[in-house]
């Protein structure tokens, strides 16, 4: 697909509400389409960050290995939602497995293209910086709620 | 709505147990027919029985059957206290007191029309499933409906079976989510506020109903509110500890209201002052 097709589709998912049209452009200048199937990883943990996906379809869900437990799955991502935040913070590596568990179709941006572009132009950058402050935000919310355990006794 | 507020609601009805269904490990369903057949109870979506477990104490349960169906009154009971645990030793043939109904109920006649929202977490579910049966029984009143559900596990979820049914029907969502899991699950994995990224509400003309531990109203509150749903067209289920179950003795006070004869639900309003104080 086209990268100005492309632009047309990126600019409906809800992470890049109210992005300026020159923000845009430079964020869709790292982007490519992207499927995964059912039962296959996206990254696993300590490998290189080196992208982030919005979902436009289908659910991964992130897994932690727990040695004797196995895998233990604590959150998933679906349609409008942001995977990967890894890109942006040093070292870059990824800290969890994120397995497919509905077929996805996502929005793959290139995490060393994009952090070019967030040194070359910091308005750019800080609004990346917002963004995934966002993601951090929510995630870390949702953790402390998931760790307070609210249904149990 | 609230006919039994006079002495007479003091002293429990004998009521037969017609079955036990247990939904979860530490869940159950009674179902219950009254000492007269049950053909005179009436009960509104939200209303509670005080359950007696004779010689050990009584225990506020929401009504969890279909407000249609006489035959079988249900409550649905997570096992955490003394008194719900000898109700978890009850069969089929055991006989418990029960007095009711009491409290208020949901705004199932003010939502006619317009599309309705549930949001619940855990036993939450029980006190809102007379609220679906009540909409299904007269499914063209109302407009799409949204349940949004939260549990801890999926070993966890309730009425599992009639989940699959209700999501299975025409304008109604259906989204579940679980705190923890295995890699045998295939559903959301999160907090059940995530679950509005998945919908898309008529915010102006949507009524909201929320049941679950307060933790969990309270960000659900902040969700509707910052999606544009305005603080009238939120009602909550507020839970305290119940005794007379008329607004006498004061054990369930909550500022000026009385949880048991003024609520259990209330329209945010009526409440919210109230929900950010540790001290109550």
């Amino acid at each position: 697909m086209e990268k100005r097709d492309l632009s047309e589709i990126v600019r409906h998912h809800p992470f890049v509400n109210d992005l300026s049209e020159y923000h845009l452009n430079i964020l869709i200048s790292c982007v490519s389409n992207v499927r995964f199937a059912e039962g296959s990883y996206i990254f696993h943990e300590g490998e290189d960050a080196t992208k982030f996906y919005l979902i436009r379809e289908g659910k991964v869900a992130l897994e932690i290995h727990s040695g004797e437990k196995g895998a233990i799955r604590v959150q998933t991502i679906g349609e409008g939602e942001v995977l990967g935040w890894s890109w942006i913070v040093s070292p870059y590596k990824w800290h969890y497995d994120a397995c497919v568990i509905d077929n996805v179709r996502a929005f793959a941006f290139d995490g060393k293209c994009l952090r070019t572009k967030c040194e070359a132009d910091h308005d750019f950058g800080y609004e990346m910086i917002k963004r995934f402050s966002q993601v951090l935000e929510q995630n870390l919310k949702a953790a402390r709620y998931q760790v307070m355990d609210v249904y149990g006794r | 709505m609230n006919s039994n507020v006079g002495i007479d609601s003091m002293f429990p009805l004998p009521a037969q147990i017609r079955k036990v269904v247990w939904e979860t490990e530490d869940t159950f369903t009674l179902l219950l027919e009254p000492d007269n057949g049950g053909s005179d109870f009436h009960f509104s979506p939200g209303q509670f029985n005080m359950l007696y477990a004779f010689g050990i104490g009584e225990s506020a349960i929401s009504i969890s059957s279909d407000p249609s169906n006489k035959d079988n009154i249900a409550h649905t009971i997570h096992r955490v206290g003394s008194v719900t645990s000898v109700f978890s030793q009850l069969e089929k043939g055991d006989v418990i007191g029960l007095r009711g109904p009491f409290g208020n109920g949901w705004p199932v006649e003010k939502a006619k029309g317009k599309d309705v929202c549930i949001v619940t977490g855990g036993i939450g579910l029980a006190p809102l499933r007379p609220v679906l049966y009540s909409i299904f029984n007269n499914r063209k009143e109302y407009g799409k409906i949204f349940l949004l559900y939260g549990a801890r596990s999926p070993l966890d979820l309730l009425y599992r079976v009639e989940l699959e049914k209700w999501g299975k029907m025409k304008d109604v969502t259906v989204q579940v989510i679980v705190d923890r899991c295995d890699t045998s699950w295939k559903g959301h994995i999160g907090v059940v506020t995530k679950l509005f990224s998945y919908i898309k509400l008529n915010t102006a003309n949507t009524i909201a109903m929320i049941c679950g531990p307060e933790i969990m109203m309270k960000f659900t509150i902040q969700e509707l509110s910052q999606r544009g749903v305005p603080p009238e067209q939120i009602y909550i289920s507020m839970e305290r500890n119940m005794k007379c179950g008329i607004g006498l003795c004061g054990h369930c006070q909550c500022g000026p209201k009385f949880v048991c004869k003024d609520g259990p639900v209330f329209a945010l309003p009526q409440i919210s002052q109230f929900l950010e104080k540790k001290e109550i």
